[in-house]
C-alpha cells in the first residue's frame, strides 16, 4: 500500500488483481476494441491526408479570379464549360493586384500569395502542336503555393525570359527535353520561342500534359495582359478553413474566390462521409467495449457481495463503495487502451511492411500520433467509468446484512 | 452515571410487507453499560442476528428507538449511520469475514483506512500491536485466506478493536471453531474487555461460554424472556 493511494484505489486495484482471469480477459477485450479504433483512425487519417495532398499537389487552396460579369450557374461541369468559354472570349485582369497581394500576405490565415497570369496557348515543336495552359508565375511565390521545385524530374525551376518549365507528359508528346526549344502562340496573335529549363511531374497526367510555366512578364506579353494577372493563388495554414477564408476575401474585395473545398466538392463530400461512417463504427465499438466492462463489473459486484458487506460494516460509505467500482472501470479502460495502442502500433508496423507499391516504397505514410493514443486512453477511461456507473450503484445499494449472511 | 453504550426502546423489526409481512422482533428494550460483557442466547430463529444487525446499524428497525453512545440514530441517513458505526462499533462475525485480497495486517488496519482515506504508518503500527495482542504478530503479512479458522477469527477480533470501539458485537464468534480454538478466542474477548473496558454483546449457542459472561440475555420468538446478571465461575 503506497501512502499516497486513497483507500478506494487500493481496494479497486486489489479486487482487479484478485479476480485475475476476469481482469485479464476484459482488459484484452477493451484492448482489441481500442486497437481497432486507433488502427482505423490512423489508417483513415493517413489515407485521407494522402488523398488530399495528392489532390492539392497541383491546386491552390484558394484561387482569386476577377469578378463575374454574369450570375454563374451552380454545378461543376457547367461551370467548367463556362470558364473555358469565358477565357476563350477575353482574359481579364484583377484590378490593383499588387496592393491586394501585399494586403493578403499580412493575413494570419494565409501562408503564401502567388499572382498568376494564365491563359490558353499552343505549344509547337516540329510537326507537333498541343493546346496548353500558359502560366506566368513568380517562381518563388508559386513554389510556396504549389511545391513545384520539389517535383522536378529534370532541369530546374527557372523561368527567366525565354525559359519555360513543362510537364513530363507534354515533353513526351512534343519529344522535347531540357535545353530543347519550343514555340508558343496565343489567340492574341503573339508568339515566342522558349527554351525548356525543367520538367515537372505533379502526379496528375492532365496537369503534366497541359501546364507550361513561364515568367510572369513573358505570360503577360503573350496573353496581352499588360502588367495584369488573371488570378491570385493562395496557400493557407489550415486547409479546412479554405471555404471560410474564400468567402471573407470575396466579401471584402468583390473578387470571385474559389476554395479547393468547393472546387472538389464531390471529393470533399466523399471524405466527409467516410469520416462519418468511421465515427459510427467507432461509436459502436466503444459501445460494445462499454457493455463488456459493465457486464464484468456487474458479475464482480455479485461475486464480491460479502466483501462489500464487510467493508460497509467496517465503516465504508456508499460513496466509497461506488468509487471503488467506478475506479475499476476506469483502470480497466486505461489498461485496455494502453494495450490497444500497443496492438494498433504493431498492426501499423505490419501494414507498413505489407502495403507497398511495385517499387517497394510505402503506399502512404501512416502513424499513430501520440495525441491519438492520449485521446484513446482518455476516451477508454471515460467509457470505463460510464460503464461502471450501473455496477457501482448496485455495489453501493447492496444491503450489508444480505451481503454478510451465510 | 455515564451514558449507556447502547439503549433500545420498543424495537420492532418486520420483514416483508403486506400479506407476507412477518414481525421478527416484538418490542425489545435493552440497555448495555460501558464495560459490560453480555451473552445473547436463544433458539435458532429467535431473532438474535436480526437484533445484532439492528444494533450494529447495518439495518434499520421498523419501530422503536435505538441510541449508540447516547446518540439517537432514528434521524440519521446512511452516511450518518456509517460514520457512527465506524466510530463506535466493532464487528466479529461467525464466518470470520476477512477480505482475502488483503493481508492479515491490512485487514486489521481496514477500519482505520476506511475512516482516514489513506494509509499511514500509525495505522499499521496499531494493526501490528493488535496482531501481537491476539498472538499473530508473525502472521501479519499472510493473505487472510491462508490462515486457519481460529487464526482468522483472531484477526477479525483484532480488526474489531482497531477503532477502539465502545461496543463490540459478536455473532457466534466461535460457532465455526473447535473447542480449543473456541476457548482461546473467547478468552481473548474476555481479556480485551477487562483491559480496555470495551463492552461486548456476544451471540452464542454454547451454554458453557454463556456461563462465562457477566450477564445473559435470552431471546425467544422475538421477545426477551430472561435478562439476568451471571457470576462467571
Ligand atoms: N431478510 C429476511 N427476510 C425475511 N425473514 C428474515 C430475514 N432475515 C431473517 N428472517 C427471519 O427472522 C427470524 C430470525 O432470524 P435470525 O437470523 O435473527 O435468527 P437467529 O436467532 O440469529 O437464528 P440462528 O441462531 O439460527 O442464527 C427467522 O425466522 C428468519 O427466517
Ligand atoms: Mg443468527
Amino acid at each position: 500500500m503506497r501512502p499516497w493511494m486513497p483507500f478506494e484505489l487500493i481496494a479497486a486495484l486489489r479486487f482487479l488483481r484478485e479476480g485475475r482471469t476476469q481482469s485479464v480477459l476484459i482488459v484484452v477485450g477493451v484492448g482489441v476494441g481500442v486497437a481497432v479504433i486507433v488502427f482505423m483512425s490512423a489508417l483513415l487519417s493517413g489515407l485521407q491526408s494522402n488523398l488530399v495532398r495528392r489532390t492539392l499537389s497541383s491546386q491552390a487552396h484558394v484561387v482569386l479570379l476577377p469578378p463575374e460579369e454574369v450570375a454563374r450557374p451552380q454545378g461543376d461541369p457547367a461551370r467548367a464549360a463556362l470558364h473555358l468559354q469565358r477565357q476563350a472570349q477575353r482574359l481579364r485582369s484583377i484590378d490593383q493586384w499588387q496592393p491586394l497581394r501585399d494586403r493578403l500576405q499580412t493575413w494570419p490565415e494565409i501562408a503564401a500569395v502567388s499572382p498568376v497570369a494564365s491563359g490558353p496557348a499552343f505549344a509547337i515543336r516540329g510537326d507537333a502542336n498541343k493546346a496548353v495552359t500558359l502560366l506566368g508565375i513568380d517562381p518563388e511565390r508559386y513554389d510556396r503555393v504549389i511545391p513545384l521545385a520539389g517535383r522536378l524530374n529534370a532541369g530546374e525551376l527557372r523561368v527567366g525570359s525565354g525559359e519555360a518549365v513543362i510537364g513530363i507528359e507534354l515533353a513526351r508528346e512534343l519529344g522535347a527535353g531540357v535545353g530543347d526549344k519550343l514555340r508558343l502562340t496565343t489567340a492574341a496573335g503573339a508568339a515566342e520561342t522558349l527554351t525548356v529549363s525543367g520538367l515537372f511531374d505533379l502526379g496528375n497526367k492532365g496537369v503534366n500534359a497541359r501546364n507550361v510555366y513561364v515568367g510572369l512578364r513573358t505570360a503577360q506579353t503573350l496573353l496581352d495582359l499588360a502588367g495584369g494577372v488573371s488570378s491570385i493563388d493562395l496557400a493557407l495554414h489550415d486547409l479546412d478553413r479554405a471555404e471560410e477564408v474564400a468567402r471573407r476575401i470575396a466579401a471584402g474585395t468583390g473578387l470571385t474566390a474559389d476554395s479547393w473545398i468547393r472546387t472538389n466538392a464531390q471529393f470533399v463530400t466523399a471524405l466527409t462521409s467516410q469520416r462519418v461512417s468511421s465515427n459510427v463504427i467507432r461509436f459502436f465499438i466503444a459501445l460494445s467495449v462499454a457493455f463488456g466492462i459493465a457486464s464484468v463489473l456487474v458479475v464482480s459486484v455479485i461475486q464480491r457481495r460479502r466483501e462489500i458487506g464487510i467493508l460497509r460494516a467496517m465503516g465504508a460509505t456508499q460513496a466509497q463503495m461506488r468509487r471503488i467500482f467506478l475506479l475499476q472501470g476506469a483502470i480497466v479502460g486505461l489498461l485496455g487502451s494502453l494495450l490497444g495502442s500497443a496492438l494498433a502500433w504493431s498492426f501499423l508496423a505490419g501494414w507498413r511492411l505489407l502495403a507497398r507499391d511495385g517499387a517497394g516504397s510505402p503506399l502512404f505514410a501512416i502513424d499513430v500520433e501520440p495525441a491519438l493514443v492520449g485521446i484513446a486512453a482518455g476516451g477508454a477511461g471515460l467509457v470505463g467509468i460510464l460503464a461502471a456507473v450501473l455496477p457501482a450503484r448496485r455495489a453501493a445499494r447492496l444491503d450489508p446484512v444480505e451481503a454478510i449472511r451465510g | 452515571m455515564a451514558d449507556p453504550v447502547l439503549r433500545l426502546a420498543g424495537i420492532r423489526k418486520t420483514y416483508g410487507r403486506g400479506e407476507t409481512a412477518s414481525e421478527v422482533l416484538h418490542g425489545i428494550d435493552l440497555r448495555l453499560e460501558p464495560g459490560e460483557f453480555a451473552a445473547l442466547i436463544g433458539p435458532s430463529g429467535s431473532g438474535k442476528s436480526t437484533l445484532l444487525n439492528l444494533i450494529g446499524l447495518l439495518d434499520r428497525p421498523s419501530a422503536g428507538q435505538l441510541s449508540i453512545g447516547g446518540e439517537a440514530t432514528g434521524g440519521l441517513d446512511d452516511a450518518g449511520l456509517t460514520r457512527l458505526r465506524g466510530r463506535h462499533i466493532g464487528f466479529v462475525f461467525q464466518h470470520h469475514h476477512l477480505i482475502p485480497a488483503f493481508s492479515a495486517r491490512e485487514n486489521v488496519a481496514l477500519p482505520l483506512l476506511v475512516a482516514r482515506g489513506r494509509p499511514d504508518a500509525a495505522m499499521f503500527a496499531r494493526a501490528d500491536a493488535l496482531l501481537e495482542r491476539v498472538g499473530l504478530a508473525d502472521r501479519r503479512h499472510q493473505p487472510a485466506d491462508r490462515l486457519s479458522g481460529g487464526q482468522q477469527q483472531r484477526v477479525a477480533i483484532a480488526r474489531a478493536l482497531a477503532m477502539q470501539p465502545a461496543l463490540v458485537l459478536a455473532d457466534e464468534p466461535t460457532g465455526n471453531l473447535d473447542t480449543r480454538s473456541a476457548d482461546a478466542v473467547f478468552g481473548l474477548l474476555r481479556e480485551v474487555n477487562r483491559e480496555a473496558g470495551t463492552s461486548f454483546l456476544i451471540v452464542t449457542h454454547d451454554p458453557r461460554l454463556a456461563r462465562r459472561c457477566d450477564r445473559i440475555v435470552e431471546l425467544v420468538d422475538g421477545r426477551i424472556v430472561a435478562d439476568a446478571p451471571n457470576r462467571p465461575d
